[in-house]
């Protein structure tokens, strides 16, 4: 019996060298009839031998023939610049022009399916939040932290290519804060030796991991799916239980001097959060992820106390850790 | 009270309340309103006295706390039929633990401050989705407090009631984060939802703000009735229990509404209590009134939870109807203010 060559599954993955573009490229790499091309400037050290790396901006009209050489099936977009400390117009060139252009390609070059990375961010914490946050709320997020409005035209703008280009199937994730070794805002906060937090208020938080992560943004890439899911991981917890699961002593401040504080620690390069984002230790952004855990067939591996405790080291990458973990991964699913 | 009615009253629709009112302690304000303020303040420290001799022989007796074995038996029932996480907190935020260190807390207020009395407690099911609506008063939510308290302390066995409270408590330091531990929620009609959807007991106010702080002139009369309460309870299928608190409107008497300061601060009211004069910031501290509380037979409605205003309204009008009657049985049999 002749048997049937499985045609290759071509992905792009924009960002593949920020640390969910690394951990994305290994987990896809892993499985059968793959094949990876990267966009970033950045390096993306001991990169695996047959993924391709294009070390160019993807603003650049240069990405394009990228697409007229290859039919790609799925773009993974990662490549959102989330650095507070970059100019407000470089944020938004880089983001918005970014997402721009990986849906010009994407519908000049017939790519079945693109994959958003946006953030629960959006939803943004209030007062008012109810305790589960589904995935038409409307997107606040920027009324009292104007720097992550890139971020929501982002996700809006992926949002309007379910109408512009409805042959793409266009997937937005919305993760809860993603814990590891990633470079980013809740996993460097439990990376602080005393987090702050602020007298009186102990908001519920949910976290992921950023394996389980991993595991819903290759989930998402399944042909047929689309639309906007918010990504949950363990049960929701309050703030101070997750700073005693990191192993870390809270540092508590009166919520009227926190401000005050926060800004000269920023000025000072103490503090490499805004101030704007002490709302987040007040309020709760809680989010519903019962779409993505029955659409997506979700469930997440780690704990809240895994999750908090691989958040205690900026990532290296250990790449016989994850030989055993992708193996364990992709197994069952196969 | 009835002489007086002006167009400014609209609490006509409590007519009997009102009468009821007058019969019982409205006995004590018709004095005051003969002019004769020397046997209102006699009786009313002979009442006073009457009810701190009550609370001394509680906590003399030590008989206000319930025993290790009980607290430990309802603890276990309460954290039983919960889904808690892996914190043990639930994904509003209430923890059974933090109630557990709670409950001393509350059966003081409950037991020897308020000595609240309940009537007929079984018509809160054991189980399942039921919506709670009470009449809201007092300047302080006590009332919604004391319902909760009764429901753990003297319903066999207990019940959690999960309630709905302004946005404005979830921003204040430690008062937000101490609602959210015991179970409150915000007042949003999703939170509501899922809750019943998890098939909790959810009490509403829906008088709202209106209701608690509403002047003394104006107690026992319900405010105009929400009817957000009334769409989400024909959504989910929920049986509505009525509940009758009487004699939380006395423990803070207020004469106004500060609205302006209220604005500025961006609070939902600020009371004006005379008491203020003589006692300060004191003036807020709840009398020890003596709490009534009666819970009526669960309401069952069924229809279109997207009908027109006045549909609802006719329906919330039968809720509204059966939280009167409560309440004037409740005036009707009680003797004064503190006992």
């Amino acid at each position: 019996m002749a048997r049937r060559k499985k045609r290759t599954t071509k992905v792009v993955i924009t960002g593949i060298s920020g640390r969910l573009g690394q951990l994305l490229a290994r987990r896809l790499h892993r499985l059968p009839d793959h094949e990876i091309i990267g966009i970033d400037r950045r390096l993306f050290p001991r990169c695996p031998k047959d993924v391709e790396h294009l070390r160019i901006d993807i603003r650049r009209k240069a990405c394009e023939d990228l697409f007229r050489r290859k039919q790609i099936d799925v773009i993974y977009h990662l490549g959102l610049m989330h650095d507070p400390r970059r100019s407000s117009q470089e944020h938004h060139t880089w983001n918005i022009l970014g997402t721009q252009r990986v849906f010009d390609y994407a519908s000049r070059h017939g790519v079945p399916k693109v994959v958003v990375l946006s953030s629960t961010d959006v939803y943004g914490p209030q007062d008012d939040n109810p305790a589960f946050i589904s995935e038409d709320a409307p997107l606040l997020g920027a009324q009292r932290f104007s720097q992550i409005r890139d971020l929501i035209s982002v996700d809006m703008m992926a949002q309007s290519y379910f109408w512009k280009a409805p042959e793409i199937e266009t997937v937005v994730l919305r993760p809860v804060h993603i814990l590891g070794g990633v470079n980013n805002a809740m996993s460097n906060y439990l990376r602080m030796t005393r987090p702050p937090v602020i007298f009186g208020f102990d908001p519920m938080m949910q976290v992921i991991h950023e394996e389980d992560l991993i595991s819903a943004i290759v989930a998402a890439s399944t042909p047929g799916l689309r639309g906007i899911y918010n990504i949950t991981g363990p049960d929701a917890l309050p703030l101070r239980r997750l700073v005693e699961l990191a192993g870390r002593t809270p540092l508590e401040v009166p919520h009227f001097v926190a401000p005050v504080i926060a800004r000269q620690a920023w000025t000072m390069h103490l503090l490499n959060a805004p101030a704007a984002e002490l709302a987040y230790l007040r309020f709760a952004v809680t989010v519903d992820g019962t779409r993505a855990t029955k659409l997506l067939r979700l469930a997440p591996q780690y704990s809240a106390a895994q999750s908090a405790q691989a958040a205690r080291r900026l990532g290296v990458y250990d790449a016989e850790a994850d030989a055993a973990r992708s193996v364990a991964l992709t197994a069952p699913t196969r | 009270m009835g002489e007086r009615r002006g167009p400014r009253d609209r609490g006509h629709r409590l007519g009997r309340t009102a009468r009821a009112a007058r019969t019982t302690a409205g006995q004590i304000i018709a004095a005051a309103e003969s002019r004769r303020p020397q046997r209102l303040v006699e009786r009313l420290w002979g009442e006073l006295s009457e009810a701190i001799g009550e609370a001394r022989q509680l906590v003399g007796g030590h008989s206000w706390r319930m025993s290790e074995e009980e607290l430990e038996r309802r603890y276990t029932h309460l954290v039983g039929n919960k889904n808690l996480g892996e914190a043990g907190v639930d994904p509003f935020g209430f923890s059974p633990h933090y109630v557990r260190k709670v409950i001393p807390v509350l059966e003081f207020m409950h037991r020897v401050w308020f000595r609240v009395e309940t009537h007929d407690i079984e018509n809160v099911p054991e189980q399942g989705r039921c919506l709670i609506i009470g009449n809201h008063s007092g300047q302080l939510p006590f009332d919604g407090a004391m319902v909760g308290a009764s429901l753990l302390l003297e319903r066999d066995p207990p019940r959690m009631i999960r309630s709905m409270v302004e946005k404005f408590a979830i921003r204040t330091p430690w008062f937000g984060t101490f609602c959210m531990r015991c179970g409150q929620v915000t007042g949003l009609p999703d939170n509501c939802r899922r809750l019943l959807e998890r098939e909790e007991a959810v009490m509403v106010f829906p008088e709202g703000a209106r209701g608690i702080s509403k002047p003394f002139r104006d107690r026992y009369k319900l405010a105009a009735f929400g009817h957000g309460f009334m769409r989400l309870a024909l959504e989910t299928g929920s049986p509505i229990i009525p509940v009758g608190v009487v004699g939380a409107e006395e423990q803070i008497i207020n004469v106004g509404d500060f609205t302006a300061l209220a604005r500025l601060l961006n609070t939902p009211s600020i009371p004006l209590p005379p008491l203020a004069l003589v006692l300060g910031p004191l003036a807020m501290v709840p009398a020890p009134v003596k709490y009534r509380i009666y819970f009526g037979e669960p309401l069952h409605f069924t229809g279109d939870p997207n009908d027109d205003d006045a549909v609802i309204a006719k329906k919330v009008a039968v809720v509204t109807a059966a939280i009167e009657a409560l309440v004037s049985r409740g005036l009707a049999e009680r003797k004064g203010i503190f006992i």
